[in-house]
């Protein structure tokens, strides 16, 4: 019968191999146990940016263009707030923000006229920018609605970077809001030196219509339908938080009925018009005053937003030059 | 030798030609793979090719519709050489037997030496596929399309549509997510490098989930592994459509010579045999069970296997199937059809959730042609569409249902009807889809789904005194299906208020779901859409009339 019996050094070398497992499993037991807490939220990170620019008294700070190439409407308005380069530095990175909400062609007005978002790049390019990017969050399924808007093609045509609403590239944010604290803000609206607002005027049902500060519920991800319960202060939160250098409203189609979707042709006047300028608060007063006789007193977000301080209701005191194309 | 060697690769290369084709398509079987101008989205690729060349989908909808849909005559290209040459489809075209004869190859305990060889003797449950394929055009016969329960493509475009494919792209997303969001600047820009280039070429856009969709993975999986015990088990026992084949094939040109003086019983023909159908020198040969893979030919060391045209040669030919199992395949066929219809979904009461995708045709007509290719659920751009697990009963298992929970039905999106390779999803174009122009723009009344509803008692307006309108919002129809009514309410503290309560219009509302999607009330929402109105069935209706005819009267 063989000699089943181990040697002493294969014995001290057992011993040592097992109290080396049962030391590692124990440590990293430790470790673990230690690790252990309450799963939190991601924290809401601040990193609000002031994009504006200085104001110059020598320039309006609105400007109604109108005319029939709605290109020619963007050089216009651009021309007369004293030049691209008054508001886009060489090598800053520009993000455009549209309305591409909706799964619509540009006929029916529902979203930005893809021609007035071709214009802003070229400009941008022109005025030296590092990156321009064209990017909203959607509210129908993304890949149509920036394909059938024209936007996705126009835009690319001119080189810029268009970025569809990626679920993996929302970031938790504190907007620092009255109603709205900790959302979740699609990240390339945060890379931006630069950021340009260029909705489309719209009629909406709850805020009679829906402008420049409408187009800023585009940037949050999460469960944006509950905003509506407080939409007044929500879009005063959000406006607070963006902080646009320029605001373009096109008026060339607006949506006179059905909004914010339509779909009808015959719910879109055509209006020819480019609203641009560096005050929010009067660029929205303006437009629903001219093409749905809405008074801004009736306008509550306006009210609270120039509370807030950021802009004028009384559009008609604030610099404003008209110009008509031929 | 060197001429033999070389058909063998070229079946090899013709099979991953398919399989590849196959795949592509599948992908290819979205928004992204769409294309056309703003107004008018259509599939760039005929993406459901491989069904239009299905002679069983064809023959069922044959049967069923007494016609055949659009492009199915294409399968005509499979059937007619089949009848002359045999089933080499099987072993040269099937994506589905490519695959299980990848995994075929695989050893396992269970197929080694002597059992391996066993394994691939001609075996008598392998005429189980004829009893199947029997039933299944029975019930074709009376009107039910059962078949696609087992059809090989269905089956293989609906496991991988509605659980391996989502599960993979899951599975990117969870490897490319840590490696993204790395510290290291190298693995960052190799995870961004490879998002960018799986993103452009097979990621989805949106992770697509689909309800149960597990069980049809296993379903697949299960097939799969049972070749680890015999190869090709699915093709040799199961197949319907291998059957069909088989059957055509009973007055084919080609047979096997088999030299029986010069074959010395090495039994390397029976080694790598695919179709079980005994190619060695002893036992005659089964010509429904070959799949013409020629791997006998090419392993026979004395060259005693020859496939030659216009031949006597002793052989099994047709299924072989004895009268009494033929006789219980149709018993099986004749009585599933009248024992499902019993059911409820038949009847006057509906599963309210059994709303059904744009252009789908009236119910029985609609089961008569629905194969649960599980094409509509891939093309859908909004996961709206779902495998019917209970919704239209047994006999409407994996049939698409549209869950607006999930996802709505796209206004101007007609992509399910183009994909629908028999008709059960009618063609249609946007413009008679009817939601784009707005109701009114149009002499017809638009394709409409359901209807919608509010729940009262949840809603936030009418329940909770607080400011909403988000379905009124999202509602795609112009003049609005859903309208609001200004109402002063009295809030907790007592303090009056003004606000805007949502009312459906049932005779401008389509049932697309948008508004049941766009809900705050995410799982139970307090406005939702059911089938009663839906245009297909004009049993299930609640108006008189309804738009156009209304405006008249």
């Amino acid at each position: 019968m063989p000699d089943s019996k181990v040697t002493r050094r294969e014995a001290v070398l057992q011993i040592l191999r097992v109290a080396g497992a049962g030391a590692g499993t124990a440590a990293a037991a430790f470790w673990l146990a230690g690790r252990s807490t309450r799963p939190v939220p991601t924290a809401a990170a601040s990193v609000k940016r002031d994009h504006r620019v200085p104001i110059s008294a020598a320039l309006p700070q609105m400007v109604v263009v109108e005319g029939i190439d709605p290109r020619a409407l963007v050089r216009q308005a651009l021309g007369d707030l004293g030049g691209i380069s008054r508001f886009i530095a060489r090598d800053d990175i520009v993000v455009l923000k549209p309305n591409i909400a909706w799964d619509r062609t540009p006929e029916q007005a529902a979203n930005t006229n893809p021609d007035v978002i071709a214009e802003v790049v070229r400009q941008c390019w022109q005025a030296g920018a590092r990156r321009v990017i064209v990017s909203d969050v959607s509210c129908n399924e993304a890949e149509r609605c920036f394909r059938r808007s024209g936007i996705q093609a126009a835009a690319r045509a001119e080189g810029a970077e268009v970025i569809l609403p990626d679920p993996a590239r929302f970031r938790e944010v504190d907007l620092g809001g009255v109603v709205l604290q900790s959302w979740p803000v699609f990240e390339p609206f945060l890379q931006a030196d630069k950021l340009i607002n260029i909705p489309i005027a719209k009629h909406h049902s709850l805020t009679g219509v829906t402008l420049g500060f409408k187009n800023w519920y585009g940037i949050l991800g999460g469960q944006r339908n509950r905003l509506h319960q407080q939409i007044h202060q929500s879009l005063v939160d959000l406006a607070a938080f963006m902080l646009p250098t320029l605001t373009l409203i096109d008026c060339y189609r607006i949506l006179l009925r059905n909004g914010p979707t339509g779909g009808n042709p015959e719910d879109v006047a055509l209006k020819k018009t480019l609203v641009a300028g560096t005050d929010p608060v009067a660029l929205d007063a303006y437009v629903a005053r001219a093409f749905w006789n809405l008074d801004s007193a009736s306008l509550l977000w306006l009210k609270l937003a120039e509370e807030r301080g950021l802009g004028h209701t009384d559009f008609e005191s604030v610099p404003t030059k008209f110009t008509r194309l031929g | 030798m060197l001429a033999r060697i070389r058909v063998i690769y070229l079946r090899r290369a013709c099979q991953v030609f398919f399989l590849l084709l196959f795949l592509f398509l599948l992908v290819r079987t979205g928004f992204q793979g769409s294309t056309g101008p703003a107004d008018d989205i259509r599939m760039r690729w005929p993406v459901h090719f491989f069904f239009l060349l299905d002679p069983l989908a064809a023959l069922v909808n044959a049967l069923a519709t007494h016609a055949l849909y659009r492009g199915l005559v294409w399968s005509l290209l499979i059937l007619l050489p089949g009848m002359f040459l045999g089933r080499f489809f099987c072993g040269w075209i099937c994506p589905m037997g490519t695959l299980h004869h990848f995994f075929g190859n695989w050893r396992s305990e269970r197929k080694r030496g002597r059992q391996w060889i066993e394994s691939n003797r001609y075996k008598p449950w392998q005429r189980t596929k004829y009893a199947i394929l029997i039933a299944v055009l029975a019930a074709a016969l009376f009107g039910s399309a059962l078949a696609g329960w087992f059809d090989p493509f269905s089956l293989l475009v609906r496991s991988l549509s509605l659980s391996i494919l989502p599960g993979l792209n899951y599975a990117a997303n969870a490897v490319l997510a840590p490696l993204e969001h790395s510290h290291m600047g190298v693995v960052q820009m190799l995870g961004g490098f490879l998002h960018a280039a799986l993103s452009a070429t097979v990621l989805n856009f949106r992770q697509p989930h689909f309800r149960l969709g597990v069980l049809l993975g296993l379903i697949l999986i299960v097939l799969l592994a049972l070749n680890l015990r015999v190869t090709r088990f699915w093709c040799r026992a199961l197949c319907p459509l291998g059957a069909l084949l088989g059957i055509a094939s009973r007055w084919s040109l080609l047979s096997l010579h088999k030299d029986a003086a010069s074959c010395d019983n090495c039994n390397r023909c029976l080694l790598h045999c695919q179709g079980g159908d005994d190619p060695v020198g002893t036992a005659p040969w089964h010509k429904a069970e070959c799949h013409l893979c020629l791997n006998c030919v090419d392993a026979c060391p004395q060259h005693s296997l020859q496939f030659r045209f216009f031949r006597k040669e002793t052989e099994v030919v047709g299924p072989n199937l004895p009268r009494r199992r033929a006789m219980a395949g149709l018993a099986a066929g004749v009585a599933a059809v009248p024992l499902l219809r019993a059911e409820t979904a038949m009847g006057r009461s509906r599963d309210e959730h059994l709303i059904r995708p744009p252009g789908a045709l009236e119910e029985s007509e609609f089961l008569s042609r629905c194969v649960r290719c599980a094409e509509c659920m891939k093309v859908c751009p909004n996961n709206a569409l779902q495998p019917a697990f209970f919704e239209a009963d047994l006999e409407g298992l994996w049939t698409p249902v549209l869950a607006p929970r999930i996802g709505y039905c796209e206004p101007s999106c007609v992509l399910c009807s183009e994909v629908c390779p028999t008709g059960a999803i009618w063609t249609i174009t946007p413009r008679e889809k009817g939601w784009v122009v707005g109701l009114g723009q149009e002499n017809r009344q638009p394709v409409r789904l359901g209807t919608a509803f509010h729940d009262r008692s949840r809603c936030l307006p009418w329940a909770l005194a607080t400011d909403c309108v988000v379905c009124e919002e999202w509602c795609p129809v112009s003049p609005k299906a859903i309208w609001l009514e200004q109402v002063e309410v009295t809030d907790v503290d007592g303090s009056h208020k003004l606000l805007k309560q949502p009312h459906v219009d049932p005779s401008r509302c389509v049932g697309c779901g948008a508004c049941e999607y766009a809900c705050p009330l995410q799982e139970h929402p307090a406005v939702y859409v059911t089938s009663i109105g839906e245009s297909r069935s004009p049993g299930n209706q609640i108006l008189l009339t309804r738009g156009k005819e209304k405006a008249q009267s």
